[in-house]
């Protein structure tokens, strides 16, 4: 089809002058973008990602004091690196776009790191835990808010053997979140003195895990650790009692999630689960993020990152307000991050942009909730994790 | 390996033929008498089996709570209302296009599959999240050894096996299973003996659909979890299956169910790699198969394609 290109300018033209003379009359309007997986297996992580990346930028726009007037574009990563890296390019190369909010899903935040490198877009990570995502370039655009897997299997390894897990099954996802979470799990496991007798890799949409549970009940292990997401996790923790497998369940922060709780039942109970930062109730300001959160009356909960995606936003806004929107000048505002205070607590990037937070909070379902270990009836020695 | 461990092995894997067979007997009486290849099979198994769920939640609501009321009630609403939809698919989608070029039913009902599933996941109330789904059979084990025996698993083979059986009987012994036979075998001849072409279509689709609810609600109640993804690879297994076994026969179907079955499960235990691999390991032999025997291991009596 062939038409005319003249009318179409003239119309861009206008259109653009009549948003010039409109803006100017208020305040300058700067757009940032939300990417997150909104539909899929893991949009429940997403949409309160996106919920609370939408609350930092509405408190923004209330505030009188704010020199820009936000906008948030909002775009679905679909937890698939290819529509990831589709959609990051979209965003990447809309230079109305200043920074970003980025990826739940590692898989999706590895495969576009390039992108954001190549059109100059600073984001901030806000749910991805892959290590490489910030330590595996020099890319200067690429920050995170949340901690890595790293820290959070070191913690769940030495937890886990201290509460007396000594031989372990590993079932994770083949893609590079289940992988990583795989290769730190067993390096970390190995220092504190457990052992896997079985690894099992998956595909992240699996339906029947039956034939590898059965190999896994012969093998008589103490406990399961899973590196995956809430969709499998489920399945296998339901078909795990299917085949009367009375192991523990070990899952890492893919699985804290109010949809795995709800989609177990009763058979989530005493499921353990890390995650880095310390819980929204007992962030410094937690409580006034969840206060803002109920205010604004969202059809979904923020969900275990929503937190993150608050602070990722804030700090973005903060930043532009300081610098100016400009992507250059924001990326280098980032690049020096000190001590800044968050409802995450403070935030550090070293020089990979990697947010420095040590804090690893334990998590064990318990009576349909996620509840931290320590304020558990586990901890208290009033009920027991399987098998102890 | 022990012997225990080896009947869990073959038990799982004739639960997952089960499921599998049910899925392509649909595909193969579609086949059968329309030359048709309908790809929303397993999309109608995803929607059968919220609709399921969702009468078990109405059931819940409204107190009744006995437990064998409630898989009455989910199994009849399920298979009834997708025969319904599928008797519809049929009228609306499928029949209109019968002269057309196969490939366009193929692309409608491929189109059709993904509104199905996209509408569960945009119009079910969280559908993108994994939704437990009811345990309504009793769930006592008996433990062999290492073999866990389970009630409600016996109960679903059970079940499988009477739909699979009835279907058995209505082609073979009924006057509309001679009807859907002689339409099968040659349209044209059928109609000049007074068959009622629509109707035999209407009620191909009709048993088809149900068969695919009956497979989805069991999947629910055997893994205790139902996602708006299900159908989407249990459909791309159940044509397989159906392939493999011979499309437009029966037992083909059947026996394609429980081959592609055993072979996932060989695949995810005796082989060297990664279990992640048995699909590959399992399509890659239905490939390797179809060289073999183009027409499928049971290949249809009478060949219209000449």
């Amino acid at each position: 089809m062939k038409f005319s290109r003249v009318p179409f300018a003239v119309c861009a033209a206008l259109a653009l002058g009549l948003a010039a003379g409109s803006a100017a009359a208020a305040k300058k309007e700067v757009k940032v973008v939300f990417i997150g997986p909104l539909t899929g297996g893991v949009s429940a992580n997403g949409l309160g990602g996106r919920n609370s990346a939408d609350l930092a930028v509405r408190l923004r726009n209330a505030d009188p004091k704010a020199k820009y007037k936000y906008e948030m574009v909002v775009l679905d990563d679909e937890c698939k690196p290819n529509i990831g890296v589709q959609v990051a390019t979209k965003a990447a190369s809309d230079r109305a776009i200043i920074a970003g909010a980025t990826h739940y899903c590692s898989a999706v935040a590895i495969g576009t790191v390039d992108t954001y490198h190549k059109f100059g877009l600073p984001v901030i990570v806000w749910g991805a835990v892959l290590p490489d995502i910030t330590y595996g370039n020099d890319y200067q655009e690429i920050h995170r808010v949340n901690g890595t897997m790293i820290n959070q299997n070191d913690v769940n390894a030495k937890f886990s053997t201290g509460q007396g897990f000594r031989k372990f099954a590993v079932i994770h996802d083949t893609t590079d979140y289940g992988k990583g979470h795989n290769k730190y799990f067993s390096e970390y496991l190995a220092k504190y003195g457990g052992k896997i007798v079985g690894t099992f890799g998956v595909t992240a949409d699996q339906q029947d895990f039956n034939a590898e549970l059965t190999q896994i009940k012969s093998l008589n292990v103490d406990a399961i650790y899973f590196g995956g997401l809430t969709p499998i996790g489920v399945r296998i923790r339901s078909q795990m009692d299917k085949l009367g497998i009375k192991a523990q369940f070990i899952g890492t922060s893919g699985i804290v999630s109010d949809a795995f709780i709800e989609g177990l039942g009763p058979l989530a109970e005493g499921c353990l689960a890390f995650r880095e930062g310390a819980p929204v109730e007992k962030l410094p300001g937690g409580q006034y993020f969840m206060q803002k959160y109920a205010e604004a009356k969202y059809a979904e909960g923020p969900e275990a990152y929503g937190a993150f995606a608050f602070a990722a936003m804030n700090l973005i806004l903060d930043t532009i307000e300081r610098v100016g929107p400009d992507r250059r000048k924001v990326t280098a505002a980032l690049g020096n991050v000190k001590d800044v205070d968050s409802i995450v607590g403070k935030i550090s990037f070293d020089d990979h942009g990697q947010n420095t937070v040590a804090a690893i909070t334990k998590y064990v379902a318990q009576d349909g909730k996620w509840v931290v270990w320590e304020d558990s009836e586990y901890a208290s020695g009033k009920r027991k994790l399987a098998g102890r | 390996m022990d012997a225990g461990l080896l009947a869990q092995f073959v038990a799982n894997g004739l639960m997952l033929g089960m499921m599998y067979a049910l899925v392509a007997v649909g595909f193969t009486l579609f086949f059968g008498v329309l030359d048709i290849i309908k790809f929303s099979h397993g999309d109608v198994l995803t929607v059968g089996t919220f609709a399921g769920f969702s009468t078990y939640l109405g059931l819940q609501a409204l107190g009744a709570t006995n437990p064998w009321l409630q898989v009455l009630a989910v199994l009849l609403v399920a298979t009834g209302s997708m025969a319904v939809l599928g008797a519809l698919i049929a009228k609306v989608l499928v029949m209109p296009l019968k002269s057309a070029p196969p490939l366009n039913i193929l692309l409608v009902t491929l189109m059709l599959g993904t509104v199905l599933r996209e509408s569960v996941r945009l119009f079910f109330p969280d559908g993108a999240n994994p939704k437990r789904f009811p345990r309504l059979l009793p769930d006592d084990a008996m433990a062999l050894g290492s073999f866990n025996l389970r009630l409600d698993s016996v109960l679903l083979f059970l079940g499988g096996l009477a739909v699979i059986v009835a279907i058995h009987v209505l082609i073979n012994r009924t006057r509309l299973g001679l009807a859907i036979r002689a339409v099968a075998q040659d349209e044209e001849t059928a109609k000049t003996m007074g068959i009622n072409f629509t109707l035999v279509v209407l009620v191909t689709f009709a048993v088809g659909s149900a068969a695919a609810a009956f497979a989805g609600v069991m999947n629910g109640l055997y893994y205790s979890e139902i996602n708006f993804g299900m159908g989407l690879l249990l459909g791309v297994i159940g044509f397989s299956a159906a392939i493999v076994g011979g499309l437009g026969n029966i037992y083909g179907a059947i026996l394609g169910g429980f081959l592609f079955a055993a072979l996932q499960t060989v695949g995810a235990v005796a082989l060297p790699f990664a279990s992640a691999y048995k699909d590959v390991f399992a399509f890659a032999v239905v490939i390797a198969i179809m060289a073999w025997r183009p027409t499928g291991l049971i290949a249809e009596r009478t060949s219209e394609r000449v």
